[in-house]
């Protein structure tokens, strides 16, 4: 297994997992999704998850963004220890701290493209930067469509009115689980470029999971997973970098 | 086919659950009454049967019509007409039987029973074969009576004790010399029964010397035919009916079955009420499990099956939710017949001894009901069913329910609902009864108007709450926009809830414009301080009025008295009253001529007046009941009411032509007005009377308001059921809503909202939904109260519509919290969704 090393980044770490585990069930139907995860995301960098169905992926995903619980271990999101939080203060954080694009758009059919990007910050009762705001709609391109309904949508701009609700709260990180998964290559290919755009211009830290090569060259970085674990580590990804990745692991899955 | 639907059953079970729930209320309710009423019903014919037992023919006095000036009257039963019923050959005996209101105070001193079913005879002879003496002995004389069992049990009272009591004015303390069982139906409902030897009771039911029945008993052999004919030979032709005592339990079991079938149907239209407001959420319900399953049935019909079939499988899936309904439904309802039957007990209103009747009528309708209105209401959805095309099954979205144009359902609606309101309005200008049905027609297009429009209310109504929700953040601004998404759905939520309200505020508003206005007629007809009755209204003696005037205190009295007389050859009621003080003592407005009673001049109602063509000044000849003729002169007319009707005549003109003197009341001016002291002493001075109530205008209209407030808590009682369904129809909604949202609620849980804000979320959406019915039915119930007075009102000068402000308020705020309640358990099931599985569920 190799692992990269850490030490040489200066940026500050975003969140982090550390022997992180996700285990289901008990006796013979246990299955450990997580065994002994650590990883870091660090700040203002682009980290896509890779792995075959069933590695864990999403799983990792959903424990470090606080979505789910794990098993053992720890995750944190900046200098909060997220096992020690009830779901209340769990649902504040990522309120407040984070960010998400789903596969499925995820947006209220009954709000209108604005109030779906201020959403999360209704829900807080905290009122938009203004300027910021305007940045991340510029941004995604959506300046025209602000009164529309989701139904009036393609599914490339819903998708986009996700992005920017999930940038609108300038969250100290952003998870995308599978966010071109649902879209055509050309409006996933717009939808991916925002995100790496918001990395390098607007410093967001971005932390996605695909199971798509040429998504995952979008990244600064890729992390692969398999049974659980992480079994690789690519920096500076091409989609025929990382094709050339995943077959190994697959051969290497066939043959052991 | 039949299996599938069957698996489709068992699969949404829990979303199944209220529409179960909903059709079972209704079918407890129907199967209820019909147990109820006839357990009742029969118990009641055994009893009154037994009743019967003694009496083999029954001879009642026949009626001896008026004729030119002579008034009507029975023939007398005497003495001497029983000593010849029991001559007759084939008579045993004949008992002589007297009746008549007695009241009798229990140790505390007050009325034992409500004064209705307090009742007094005669105990024939030594040894009366109708009352079997359990201790004691007969009566005799003044002094002395016997109870019945019950009522010495219920009193504590014993052979020995001195018992206060009334017959129609002066306390009588006689001593307690026996007690007796009897199967009278009276006593077994709750009832007290006073005997007195024959001469006394008699002279205190004010018929000396007579009988009100004669109950022969046959020979053994003799047949109760035979004996009837024998009866009517040696008996006067004319002076008397004869009757066997078969025909009389017969008649009597047909009164109380028809009095029961009166109970029967109104309850059973108070269950058809709920049943009706059911369907709304049966319909809800499958409409939601077809557009579910749209992908499902799809596939059914790709592989071949035929629209029919499809239709087919809904409605069994109706039909299987109906039975177990139906059976639930059943037996709940057998359970609610008992329980209202030990209730009675508790009530002192005791149901007689009997088996629980479960006919095999109820079962059928039990079954009929459940079965029929779920099928029904599920046709429609099962319709739609149909129409979904196979191509469906292939299509990768979620395929979601067409939402139709509401165009055509608007027009529809905005015409039945204007027709509604045209009938109503047409039918407030006619004439009292008249106008009844035209209005019921209006109504029904009304509510069916407004329910079909509701979709479209639905928007501009829940617009209008919005500056309330904002109060609630997301929460609240989510509720909002998620109640009018789907306005069929909340349309048929709201309107079953609007159903039940509109009934309670109509009759609520009918029922208290109804109250006011005759409290103030009893309030502005009325001068008097107090008035003096029998609480139960029975006739006074004229002695009460005399102890009344003696008392300390009092000024002035009148009484009020009936006597029967002829006019031109009719019939008139009469009431005759103390010429030198009425006017003090009653207001009523004149309308022509002048308030003055006195000697032969008289006063009359504007009614009676225009009946006879009498003019103030008129003159006119009255015939009295013994026969004796006045001319009297008619000085004034006053206004028609409802307390005070017809010819009013001075006491001193009617006196020597009365025989039997009734004083239906006696009013009382006392020098100091109104006190509790001057209360005081006139209950004394009459003896602290268990049967006499003495009232001042306060207790009148407290006592027209307890009877408005019982009537109308019964009804609120009835159409609770309604409205309870109608919850049941609110949780539904929201449940489904939870269901169908469930990943937007994952969603909105991964952003930030925390699950207080997404219970909060529903639960403001359940209100949003109730307060829209509870509005609409508020609207719809104010106009028809309105629309119901229009009718009352000519026929009733005081009258005038009052809307109970604090009431209607009371009934939005229990809407509020109805809408709460619903929303306990999805917002429960709403915050605990799964976050996760929410997300990607799709």
């Amino acid at each position: 297994m190799t692992t990269a090393p850490l030490a040489d980044r200066t940026t500050a770490v975003a969140a982090r997992a550390t022997e992180l585990s996700k285990i289901y069930g008990q006796g013979e139907t246990r299955v450990v999704a997580l065994d002994r995860v650590s990883v870091d995301f660090r700040q203002a960098e682009f980290t896509a998850i890779m792995g075959p169905s069933g590695s864990g992926k999403s799983t990792l995903m959903h424990c470090v963004a606080g979505l789910d619980t794990f098993s053992s271990g720890s995750v944190r999101i900046g200098d909060t220890e997220l096992g020690a939080l009830k779901d209340k203060q769990l649902t504040r954080l990522r309120r407040d701290k984070i960010g998400f694009i789903f596969q499925a758009f995820n947006l209220l059919p009954t709000l209108n493209a604005l109030e779906n990007i201020t959403l999360p910050m209704d829900i807080a009762g905290r009122k938009p930067d203004k300027e910021w705001l305007d940045t991340v709609i510029r941004m995604v391109g959506l300046a025209d469509r602000l009164g529309h309904r989701p139904a009036q949508l393609s599914g490339g701009q819903q998708q986009r009115v996700a992005v920017a609700r999930a940038l609108a709260s300038r969250p100290d990180i952003v998870f995308g689980d599978e966010p071109t998964g649902n879209l055509d290559s050309r409006s996933g290919a717009e939808v991916l470029g925002f995100l790496r755009n918001s990395v390098r211009e607007l410093g967001q830290t971005v932390v996605m999971v695909t199971h798509d090569p040429v998504a995952a060259a979008y990244a600064d970085r890729v992390v692969f997973l398999a049974d659980g674990r992480i079994v690789d580590e690519l920096y500076g990804p091409t989609a025929d970098s990382v094709l050339d990745r995943m077959k190994r692991f697959d051969a290497k899955g066939r043959t052991s | 086919m039949f299996r599938t639907a069957l698996r489709n059953v068992l699969a949404h079970k829990a979303r199944l659950l209220m529409t179960v729930l909903a059709v079972m209320l209704g079918v407890a309710f129907v199967s209820g009454t019909l147990v109820f009423t006839n357990t009742l019903s029969a118990a009641l014919q055994k009893q009154s049967a037994k009743g019967y037992d003694h009496v083999d023919v029954a001879v009642s006095p026949a009626w001896k019509e008026a004729e030119g000036d002579r008034v009507g009257e029975t023939h007398r039963l005497t003495r001497e007409l029983v000593d010849d019923a029991a001559a007759v050959p084939g008579a045993e005996r004949a008992i002589g039987v007297v009746s008549g209101f007695t009241a009798i105070a229990g140790k505390d001193g007050k009325l034992i029973g409500d004064g209705f079913q307090s009742q007094g005879g005669n105990y024939w002879g030594d040894d009366d074969p109708r009352y079997p003496l359990a201790e004691g002995r007969a009566p005799k004389g003044e002094g002395e009576i016997i109870i019945d069992s019950e009522t010495a049990r219920r009193a504590g009272y014993e052979v020995g004790d001195t018992v206060r009591m009334s017959v129609d004015g002066p306390v009588l303390e006689p001593v307690i010399t026996g007690v007796f069982t009897t199967d009278d139906g009276n006593v077994a409902a709750g009832g007290s029964l006073t005997l007195f030897d024959t001469a006394t009771a008699q002279k205190l039911f004010g018929k000396p010397g007579v009988f009100d029945e004669i109950d022969v008993q046959a020979k053994a052999g003799v047949t109760e035919t035979e004996l009837r004919d024998q009866l009517e030979k040696a008996l006067p032709k004319g002076a008397v009916d004869t009757v066997t005592g078969k025909q009389l339990a017969d008649d009597q079991a047909e009164m109380i079955a028809s009095s029961m079938s009166g109970l029967k149907q109104g309850l059973l239209v108070f269950a058809g009420i709920s049943l009706f407001v059911g369907t709304f959420i049966i319909a809800n319900t499958f409409t939601m499990l077809v557009a579910q399953r749209t992908k499902e049935l799809a596939l059914l019909r790709a592989v071949g099956a035929s629209r029919r079939q499809v239709t087919r499988s809904v409605l069994i899936e109706a039909l299987v939710v109906g039975t177990v309904a139906a059976v639930t439904g059943l037996l709940a309802g057998i359970g609610i017949g008992v329980g209202l039957r030990s209730l009675m007990g508790v009530l002192d209103a005791p149901v007689p001894d009997g088996p629980l009747i479960v006919s095999p009528g109820t079962v059928a309708a039990a079954f009929a009901v459940g079965i029929l209105v779920t099928v029904l209401a599920a046709w429609l959805p099962g319709r739609r069913a149909a129409r979904i095309p196979p191509v469906a099954a292939m299509s990768a979205v979620h395929a979601k329910a067409t939402t139709k144009s509401l165009v055509l359902r608007n027009t529809l609606g905005a015409l039945l609902s204007a027709a509604g309101v045209a009938v109503v309005l047409t039918a407030t200008t006619m004439d009292g009864t008249d106008g009844q049905a035209p209005m019921g027609l209006g109504a029904v297009l009304l509510i069916i108007g407004v329910f079909v429009l509701t979709p479209l209310l639905s928007r501009p109504l829940i617009a209008a709450a919005s500056p309330v929700l904002r109060l609630f953040g997301v929460s609240g601004k989510l509720a909002r926009q998620n109640s009018v998404r789907n306005p069929r759905r909340t349309a048929a939520t709201a309107s079953a809830l609007m159903i039940g309200l509109t009934l309670i505020t109509g009759l609520t508003v009918t029922a208290g414009s109804l109250q006011q206005a005759i409290e103030k007629l009893a309030a502005s007809s009325i001068k008097a301080d107090y008035t003096v009755s029998m609480v139960n209204y029975n006739a006074l003696s004229p002695d009460v009025e005399k102890t009344v005037k003696d008392t300390e205190g009092v000024v002035a009295t009148s009484p009020m008295r009936n006597a029967v007389t002829r006019v031109d050859g009719e019939t008139e009621y009469v009431t005759g009253v103390d010429g030198s003080t009425v006017s003090g003592l009653l207001d009523l407005p004149v309308r022509h001529g002048a308030f003055e009673v006195a000697g032969t001049r008289v006063v009359a109602d504007e009614t009676t007046a225009a009946y006879y063509g009498w003019k103030a000044g008129d003159t006119f000849t009255l015939a009295f009941e013994d026969g004796a003729k006045e001319r009297l002169t008619l000085a004034g007319v006053y206004e028609s009411n409802e307390m005070v009707r017809g010819i009013l005549l001075d006491t001193a003109v009617l006196g020597p032509h009365d025989k039997d003197a009734a004083d239906m009341q006696v009013l009382v001016k006392t020098a100091d007005g109104t006190s509790d002291a001057v209360k005081d002493s006139l209950e004394k001075a009459l003896g602290s009377n268990p049967g006499i109530a003495v009232q001042d205008r306060k207790d009148i209209s407290d006592e027209i308001g307890q009877m408005f407030t019982i009537v109308l808590n019964m009804v609120y009682g009835l159409l609770a059921m309604a409205v309870i369904v109608a919850v049941l129809g609110v949780v539904n909604t929201l449940a489904m809503s939870v269901f169908e949202r469930s990943q937007e609620i994952g969603m909105l849980r991964a952003v930030g909202l925390d699950r207080r804000g997404v219970k909060r979320m529903v639960r403001l959406e359940s209100m949003v939904i109730s307060l829209f019915g509870a509005v609409l039915g508020l609207g719809l119930g104010v106009f028809f109260g309105w629309a119901a007075g229009e009718l009352i009102a000519p026929r009733m000068a005081t009258y005038e519509l009052v809307v109970p402000w604090d009431r209607m308020g009371l009934f939005l705020l229990l809407a509020a919290v109805v809408g709460v309640l619903a929303a306990l358990w999805p917002a429960r099931r709403a915050a605990r969704l799964n976050m996760l599985q929410a997300i990607k569920a799709e």
